[in-house]
């Protein structure tokens, strides 16, 4: 019995062994398109920093922010993180990158949307055709663009038929399997879609309308909130996002032949 | 179809290719899981010998809310202990969220009723027989307890087995309090959530099929360890 105990104590000691690190909250599909792979090692490099990944929607990466479980986030989805930073949770905001959504369906394209002029068009067509189209459900930042995007079409998510329109409350990845599943349409991020491996009949209809374009803010948790984050490494992190460096990553990496992440951050003002 | 024998091959090319990263992942997923195994046994073997032995007056419902937290839905033992261990949370300061030692401590609530339960059963058909020879040997609680444990320990085998069995697949609640993070708290079973995310599927399967042989090893390894299912061993 005793042997049991000095075990046990053992096995939980070396587990709770940590080495200098510090939490960020992404949104899935930072991590999906496989861009999380090439900076972290690099991050390693450069500044010795372990970055612990929490792969979650957006909605929960604010969540966790909110209660300091990380000491920074990088998501997308500009008026709650506007909101984030206006509550105090935030320290600031910092632009980072921007990739784009696209419109995903059956190939034999039911509805007619490839030729849409915009995706207004697009999806009031998908409304109108009542074919099977697969949210997010998830309060994402992909799931409030989609929101704000059938906003815009003049048509209200909340109103639509479970007939047609389908919640999933998942993550992109689980979305796409379900839109591969049921051959619905779906909106994802062009990252998550390139980079998904279980395309079935699906296909990438519409594409380019600039409303389309999905911003990447990163946002230090607020110190004076919590005073317990790691303030310093956050900002050492965000530092390093925004170098010519980094920057020059981000653009340079490529699924296939096509890039999939646009960098824009600005020098410190 | 062609999905599942895929994965079947990708699970062999893995596992000779004696990949770094799916060890460290095999070992966590042992680590945490035995580690809650021997925690919840520790406690829910006396828990149910003491039920056995003992007659108090919500002895009845006690044992109807033990045998009905065995279902304890393990996305809600997630969430209460994500909510205790955040740094918001009574238990923030001690900053276990996001490590393996929440994973552990969900998974003791999620698999001690569960090994109580069973242990109770086991040990209560055990006081029937031993009754009359425990009690006129004039021993006390205690012993009686002992007696019964040490006697019925082939069944309180197969009670940590089952907990061992709930908690290697579990990955609601893990999935939330460890946080699925890469290199500190990715076990096989939010490894395999993930790469379906993925759409991986194969890949996925994989480490399903090898998840699935870590839990027959497991188990085999136990019983030649306590010798059991031996013609001279019953």
């Amino acid at each position: 019995m005793k042997h049991l105990f000095s075990i046990l104590i053992l096995i939980l000691f070396t587990i709770s062994a940590n080495a200098a690190e510090m939490k960020l909250a992404v949104t899935t599909s930072f991590n999906n398109s496989g861009l999380s792979d090439i900076l972290i090692p690099e991050i390693k490099k450069d500044l010795n920093l372990e970055v612990q990944l929490l792969v979650v929607g957006t909605g929960q990466a604010l969540r966790l922010g909110r209660s300091g479980d990380v000491d920074a986030i990088l998501v997308h989805s500009k008026a709650a993180e506007e909101d984030f930073v206006a509550e105090g949770f935030g320290a600031h905001r910092r632009e980072i990158m921007y990739n784009d959504f696209v419109l995903i369906g059956p190939s034999n394209d039911p509805a007619g949307i490839s030729q849409s002029i915009n995706v207004a068009e697009a999806l009031k067509k998908i409304r109108e055709a009542k074919s099977i189209f697969v949210s997010r459900g998830d309060d994402s930042g992909t799931h409030r663009k989609e929101i704000a995007l059938w906003e815009k079409a003049g048509e209200s998510s909340k109103d639509f038929s479970a007939n047609w329109y389908r919640e999933v409350g998942s993550g992109m990845g689980a979305t796409l399997n379900t839109a591969s599943g049921m051959d619905a349409y779906v909106m994802s991020d062009r990252a998550s879609w390139l980079k998904f491996g279980n395309k079935g009949n699906l296909k990438l209809l519409f594409e380019g309308d600039p409303i389309l374009f999905n911003q990447y803010a990163y946002l230090p948790v607020d110190p004076r909130k919590h005073p317990h984050v790691k303030f310093e490494q956050a900002k050492r992190l965000e530092t390093w996002l925004t170098s010519e460096k980094a920057q020059a990553l981000i653009g340079a990496y490529k699924i296939g032949d096509e890039t999939l992440f646009t960098p824009n951050a600005k020098a410190e003002d | 179809m062609s999905d599942i024998v895929e994965g079947m091959l990708a699970a062999f090319r893995l596992i000779f290719s004696l990949d770094a990263d799916l060890f460290e992942i095999i070992l966590l997923s042992l680590q945490v899981t035995l580690t809650a195994v021997i925690i919840a046994s520790l406690i829910g073997m006396p828990l149910g010998a003491w039920l056995a032995v003992n007659r108090f007056r919500f002895r009845r419902i006690t044992i109807a809310i033990l045998n009905a937290l065995m279902g304890l839905p393990p996305v809600v033992v997630g969430l209460i202990v994500y909510i205790m261990l955040s740094r918001s949370g009574p238990f923030g300061v001690l900053n276990l969220l996001f490590t393996p030692t929440a994973m552990v401590i969900a998974q003791v609530i999620i698999i001690t009723p569960l090994i109580a339960s069973i242990s109770h059963q086991a040990i209560r058909d055990l006081w029937a027989e031993y009754h009359d020879l425990l009690i006129s040997l004039n021993t006390t609680k205690w012993q009686r307890m002992l007696t019964l444990i040490k006697d019925a320990r082939r069944s309180l085998l197969t009670a940590s087995l089952a907990g061992f069995g709930r908690a290697i697949g579990e990955v609601g609640a893990i999935m939330i309090v460890g946080g699925n993070i890469d290199h500190l708290t990715r076990v096989l079973t939010t490894a395999i959530a993930l790469e379906t995310g993925k759409g991986e599927f194969a890949f996925a399967l994989a480490l399903g099929f090898i998840l699935i042989a870590l839990a027959i090893l497991v188990n085999l390894a136990i019983h030649s360890i306590s010798k059991t299912e031996r013609a001279s061993n019953w």
